[in-house]
């Protein structure tokens, strides 16, 4: 356990409910004879899931400041309707519509905002109004109707990357992701045991290291095959790839940046923090504003995927990405949470989903079992706090705390 | 003359421990039947405490030593069964709720049944009749927020008497009252006596305990140091009650320090703070002091004399409404209105209270010393985690904080270690002066040790120290110069060198005559 310990640099907790989510993948590898863990079935489970984990990821800095966001579903279809008439009817192009839909999210989440931070109005209150508002909004906008979006947008939700170069048996655009994605892992590992060298902290032992790298290689290897050898013209996905390269940056908002401390440091104690000198009002404001942004961004994602926006889209989102904020560790009493921890909280929820189906289970039985899951995981996390003592199930279903991890692990979960 | 068949309570040796702390060490209490029967102390001697061992807030058997009532051992495990027995404890925090009227309140818990429910005539008749008692002439029905803070105590006492009391114990009643509610008040304690109950009342104002008390027990530092019989128609003599409260010798608890005082740093002039929600009320009735660089200057005053209310108000603005008055430093009018600006122009405040005020207990302790200036180790808003490291190390050296690592959650830290990351936060932010409010509070006697001498450490630095103590020997013992504070108003200002803890005492406990409210 302490080498375990060590070589995950004391985030052991985080890397529990990787393991129960890749521990899940292959109880159902087994079940279904077979079909899980193959390249075309992670291909849907990232293009199917991905626009609930861009929730999850604003979803979790509004739970650590200790609000929550029921509108983020409405949020999504909202814009995504606007957007596709902004398309068809005005005739604008995909990237100008995209731009225009964040805008658009912006503003949506500027308006609760305003209420949450300025008004005193509790975010529960707020988004439920905003809930109903901006479902009404997209049908009052649409007309109820479905309205198709041009082949160019539907790469934002169900794309792949381009195949190019010689043939090497696999996709070379994951090819080239992959080798990347292990070069930026090891030249980040040195810098920062030469950083850590430089101010004389401990620096961990080389070996392990030279063993941690090894490892995440391997990860990383074993996934660039996998999603590198679908069929052809497939590869690892566009809202995969969108969702990896948010994860790594508000990772990097939330553990590194002054902004990232201020959400922590008012969701922890607001007192405290408002006597620290920390403008909580702001921190407020720009956390729902930031939410509904990246509501927006799922709403296109998703319309992208589904090919038109309708009415009924983004039905039920807000509670898939609250189940995943709490699934990955986050306090409802607010300070606690991690971005890395909601997205696995989310994938385990996503596997389970995927596996249920796979074993042709009905939507009864899936709804009834994500229910006693959800309940599981953090009755667990509970009952190990009130032990006030580690245990194997508080490895396993950790809380994580609100301080900073390294670098390693905000990139190496999601890849 | 004291008959011990008389007695209706008596506690022996009763010892209370909390972690690391021993709030209660021996006290003994007896309390006669039919007496009013005062208890005094300084902040923190014990008296609350004892008095939540008497009623079960504190359970039989997290407790050491014996309590008898009635004459009989009494052995409570909750209010329920100490009220069941006829003892009904009024806390200095009112325990209304506001939304409800004074029918519902008084009968809270204690609800008049009826068929199928509660049966509200009854209620309410019931109620009409114990607010006569109490001498209330409202509606039943009144919300209790529409009622000011006089009539609410009256309704807790209405709510006591329900209850079919026998000894009936005030903490603090008069603390948030005004003059005129407080004699109301005191005459219904009077009365209540001449019917035969039997009062216990804790109480800071000593001018009050003279005029009403039987017997005065005095605690200190939670033992019980006498007890004092009053004979019929005499009053104590307050001047006793003060060398019983704070006589204990000076020893070198303190380190020895010389200041060395330069120029004026903080200058303040006629400060005056208006309560945030209750306006009419001033907290700071035009405060007037300085502090030079190099001083350590101490704020004495009771609890809810106005001390914090006064730092913190300064401190950009974070508590109360402004109304007037000048704040200079080095010279030069300043009117921090953020925290923010506070920090800016060389502020910093060490909060009271750490749990509430203070730490982010779910926080680590690096990310917690850097939390009030990350701008300093930060760029284009990404902070310096290395940098961020070594200044953390640089204050676990320099304040000696007792942690395997800063990596470490401040939760798992002991009380000391705690505040010194506190106050490594607000050194960290390069503070030109330092308020420090009971920056001892609550820490053992070391570490109170190892504050001195950073306080004194900083005060050699030029730094200007306001510190704010509830314990009259600290300020005596650490600082140059001493302010009094009573109701808002600053009373007095002493040399240190001069002063005793009588002399602050009396600075503290005077009311001034011209209390107006309004401005």
């Amino acid at each position: 356990m302490n080498a375990l310990k060590e070589l995950f640099g004391g985030s052991l907790r985080q890397f529990g409910m990787l393991f129960v989510m890749v521990a899940l993948a292959l109880l159902f590898h087994g079940l279904t004879g077979g079909l899980v863990i193959t390249p075309t079935n992670l291909m849907n489970l990232l293009n199917g899931n991905s626009y609930i984990l861009v929730l999850a990821i604003g979803m979790v800095m509004v739970i650590i400041i200790g609000h929550i966001d029921l509108s983020v579903g409405s949020v999504a279809a909202f814009v995504g309707i606007v957007v596709a008439i902004a398309m068809r009817d005005w005739g604008i192009p995909w990237w100008l519509a995209f731009i225009l839909g964040l805008a658009l999210g912006a503003v949506c989440g500027a308006w609760q905002g305003f209420w949450v931070a300025y008004m005193g109005i509790p975010g529960f209150i707020v988004t439920l109004a905003g809930y109903m508002f901006f479902r009404g909004a997209n049908q009052w906008v649409g007309k109820s109707l479905t309205v198709p979006v041009p082949k160019a947008f539907q790469y934002l939700g169900a794309g792949y990357l381009p195949e190019w170069g010689p043939d090497t048996a696999m996709n070379n655009s994951t090819l080239l992701l992959g080798i990347v994605a292990v070069v930026v892992l090891v030249w980040m590992q040195l810098s920062q045991r030469r950083a850590l060298e430089k101010i004389g902290a401990d620096v961990p032992a080389l070996s392990v290291t030279v063993i941690r790298l090894v490892l995440v290689t391997l990860v990383i290897g074993y996934l660039t095959w996998m999603f590198g050898t679908g069929r052809p013209g497939s590869s690892f996905p566009v809202p995969g790839l969108i969702l990896v390269a948010l994860v790594i940056l508000y990772s990097y908002l939330t553990s590194r940046t002054i902004f990232g401390r201020h959400i922590y440091a008012v969701g922890g104690n607001r007192l405290a923090a408002e006597l620290s000198g920390v403008n909580t009002k702001r921190t407020y404001f720009l956390v729902m504003m930031n939410m509904a942004m990246l509501a927006a961004f799922a709403g296109m994602m998703f319309v992208g995927r589904s090919t038109a926006s309708g009415p009924f889209d983004g039905v039920g989102w807000e509670l898939d990405a609250i189940a995943a904020v709490f699934i990955g560790g986050a306090a409802v009493s607010g300070g606690v949470g991690t971005v890395v921890g909601s997205v696995i909280g989310g994938l385990v929820m996503a596997v389970l989903n995927n596996g249920l189906q796979l074993m042709s289970a009905g939507s009864d039985a899936t709804q009834m079992i994500k229910g006693l899951v959800l309940l599981a995981a953090v009755a667990l996390d509970v009952w190990q706090k009130s032990q006030n003592k580690p245990s194997i199930t508080g490895l396993l279903f950790p809380s994580k705390k609100g301080v900073a991890e390294t670098p390693e692990h905000t990139t190496k979960a999601p890849v | 003359m004291l008959d011990q068949t008389d007695d209706i309570l008596e506690m022996k040796d009763i010892v209370k421990e909390f972690p690391g702390v021993r709030a209660l060490d021996g006290v003994s209490l007896s309390v006669r039947r039919g007496e009013i029967h005062a208890i005094c102390g300084e902040n923190g001697a014990g008296k609350s405490t004892l008095m939540k061992v008497l009623s079960g807030v504190h359970p039989h058997g997290s407790y050491g030593g014996e309590i008898f009532f009635e004459g009989k051992p009494a052995k409570f495990s909750n209010i329920r069964d100490s009220e069941g027995a006829g003892i009904v404890i009024i806390h200095q925090e009112l325990a209304l709720i506001p939304e409800l009227s004074i029918t519902e309140n008084i009968f809270l818990g204690n609800e008049v049944r009826g068929r199928g429910g509660i049966d509200w005539n009854t209620a309410r008749q019931r109620a009409k009749e114990l607010m006569a008692r109490v001498g209330l002439q409202d509606d039943p029905d009144s919300r209790i927020k529409t009622l000011g803070v006089g009539k609410q105590q009256l309704v807790e006492i209405a709510k006591a008497i329900s209850k079919n009391v026998s000894l009936l114990i005030l903490d603090e009643p008069t603390a948030a009252l005004n003059e005129s509610d407080s004699s109301h008040l005191l005459d219904l304690i009077r009365e209540f006596k001449s019917h035969g109950m039997t009062c216990i009342m804790i109480s800071h104002k000593l001018n009050e305990i003279a005029a009403i008390a039987d017997s005065i027990t005095i605690i200190r530092d939670g033992h019980s140091v006498e007890t004092i019989t009053v004979p019929p128609g005499e009053h104590v003599d307050e001047d006793r009650l003060i060398r019983g409260m704070v006589g204990r010798p000076l020893t070198s608890r303190y380190p020895e320090h010389t200041s060395h005082p330069g120029d004026v740093l903080l200058e303040v002039k006629d400060w005056t703070i208006r309560h945030p929600e209750v306006t009419e009320r001033l907290v700071c009735k035009g405060s007037t002091f300085q502090i030079r660089r190099g001083e350590i200057v101490g704020f004495a005053g009771l609890m809810g004399a106005g001390r914090t209310e006064l730092a913190r108000s300064l401190f950009g603005r974070s508590y109360g409404r402004y109304v007037k008055g000048t704040m200079t430093m080095h010279g030069r009018e300043v009117s921090p209105k953020t925290v923010e600006q506070a920090i800016e122009l060389g502020l910093a405040y060490v909060t009271e209270d750490r749990k509430v005020l203070g730490l982010n207990l779910l926080d680590a302790i690096r990310t917690t010393i850097v939390s009030a200036d990350l701008p300093r180790i930060s760029s284009r808003g990404v902070v310096d985690r290395n940098a961020e490291h070594v200044a953390a190390e640089k204050y676990r050296r320099d304040l000696r904080i007792k942690t395997p690592s800063v990596n470490e959650g401040v939760i798992k830290l002991s009380g000391g270690n705690q505040q010194k990351v506190v106050v490594a936060k607000w050194l960290f932010t390069e503070p030109e002066l330092l308020i420090l409010d009971e920056p001892t509070r609550g820490i053992d006697v070391g570490a109170k040790y190892e504050m001195y001498g950073i306080m004194n450490a900083l005060a050699d630095e030029g730094k200007a120290i306001m510190m704010i103590s509830s314990e009259l020997p600290e300020l005596l013992g650490t600082c140059d110069r001493i302010y009094t504070v009573s109701a808002g108003l600053i009373t007095g200002c002493v040399d240190a060198k001069d002063a005793t803890q009588e002399g602050l005492m009396r600075l503290m406990t005077l009311v001034p005559t011209n209390t107006t409210t309004a401005a």
